[in-house]
């Protein structure tokens, strides 16, 4: 729960920061980023940058979906289950493989 | 706006005949009395659209009256300028061929571009082919994220999404070719005291497929209302050579051969049609979709994909603010 609270704020803050642009309007963690207007496609680009360099995941193209993606909500549900999620198959072969073997 | 009226496929239909005269007659008006110009300079792609307002123009101004410029670059098919030659030879009107690679050069437009697609494939380099591509969007509900194709001079094909700095280092890059063409075509129209004509269909005009200050930039836009598949409808009538009619919508900005569909509308045009004509006029989906051949899931997603890029053409579309109205003009 932490972790979700966590990221609650640091997405909110990186929305805040660059598509609010000092702008007194708020926004739920439950709206929609696109629904409501907050971010459009280059937009949902650079979330996707800064959620894959801030969190040391990789945003797979089959996860770039709005039950993912479209809002503070879906955002830290989606990167719980990443990042609790079990390393990929080819990754842990790497793993395995890519030492000083 | 809104109609539940039962919705055919003929439902884009259109009385050819009086849309020419109607659009020939809003041309003369606009060229000859609104602006006071003596003609009207068309920059022909080879492409349906541009054809088609070519002879228009033609036929509204007299052949002695126009100008079709064809402006060919180092990633242009050659095809674009033998079409095009195809529509000046056709109507009898003059042409002029202008070549935009040295200023494109000049402008490091190319390698611009490529070091922006470095960033997401490092062994770019001479002899790669390139075009920039979005998912199918109708049959999943993902976002309209871009990757960029690259050809290595081998043949191999290689396919990376890219990030936000490549990808919007790609697109104002590639720009520079749009905004080069209004130059040349300004140039023209300087020269003779022409107007500019301004060539998207509806689908590009509402869905801000061209680049602001580019191929946005015009004077006049006589087909900025017609469905695409009513430009067609409208090229059979006027006589718009048939391999015009039949060549594939093409951006013809990448150099690797690039449809509409993949770069911007993710859908078959012709279902793109019937997708906005059906959201402009308030039909559910589920009447919509078995009529353009989809399903209403598809439809409902088309219906989300054309209201997102309505709200991202809006600032393609505005004229300059001003923060009051300035009185005598």
């Amino acid at each position: 729960m932490a972790m979700s609270n966590n990221v609650l704020q640091e997405v909110r803050q990186f929305i805040v920061s660059n598509y609010l642009y000092g702008q007194e309007r708020t926004f739920n963690d439950d709206d929609s980023f696109m629904g409501e207007g907050i971010i459009d496609s280059t937009g949902v680009l650079q979330l996707v940058a800064f959620l894959e360099e801030s969190y040391g995941i990789t945003v797979e193209d089959e996860e770039l979906t709005p039950e993912n993606l479209d809002s503070l909500n879906n955002v830290a549900g989606y990167l719980a289950r990443k990042m609790s999620a079990p390393p990929r198959v080819e990754m842990l072969e790497q793993s395995v493989t890519g030492g000083n073997l | 706006m809104n109609s539940c009226a039962a919705i055919s496929p003929d439902v884009l239909h259109i009385d050819a005949v009086r849309e020419t005269e109607r659009i020939v007659a809003a041309i003369r008006d606009v060229v000859f009395n609104q602006f006071r110009r003596k003609g009207a300079v068309i920059g022909v792609s080879g492409g349906i659209d541009s054809s088609v307002v070519a002879f228009l123009c033609a036929r509204a101004l007299g052949n002695e009256h126009v100008l079709v410029l064809f402006t060919p670059e180092a990633d242009s098919s050659p095809d674009s300028l033998r079409l095009g030659r195809m529509v000046a030879e056709s109507l009898g009107v003059r042409s002029a061929v202008e070549d935009i690679s040295p200023i494109l050069r000049a402008a490091r437009c190319y390698e611009r571009r490529d070091e922006s697609i470095r960033m997401a494939v490092p062994e770019y380099g001479e002899g790669y082919k390139c075009k920039i591509v979005l998912p199918n969007l109708v049959d999943a509900n993902r976002y309209a994220i871009f990757s960029i194709v690259v050809q290595s001079p081998d043949g191999e094909v290689k396919k990376v999404r890219l990030g936000p700095t490549a990808y919007l280092g790609i697109v104002a890059a590639t720009n520079f070719k749009q905004r080069t063409r209004k130059m040349i075509e300004y140039y023209y129209a300087d020269l003779y005291q022409y107007a500019v004509a301004g060539t998207p269909n509806r689908l590009e005009y509402d869905q801000g497929f061209f680049v602001k200050g580019g191929d946005g930039a015009a004077d006049f836009k006589p087909i900025a209302h017609l469905y695409k598949s009513q430009v067609y409808e409208l090229a059979a009538y006027l006589g718009v050579p048939e391999e015009i009619r039949r060549r594939p919508s093409t951006t013809d900005t990448y150099s690797l051969e690039q449809s509409q569909e993949e770069f911007y509308f993710s859908m078959p045009l012709a279902k793109m049609d019937l997708c906005l004509y059906g959201k402009n006029h308030g039909i559910p989906p589920e009447e919509l979709a078995p009529v353009a051949g989809l399903d209403e899931k598809q439809v409902q997603r088309a219906y989300a994909m054309i209201e997102s890029k309505r709200n991202v053409a809006r600032y393609l579309r505005a004229a300059p603010v001003l923060v009051e109205e300035i009185a005598g003009i």
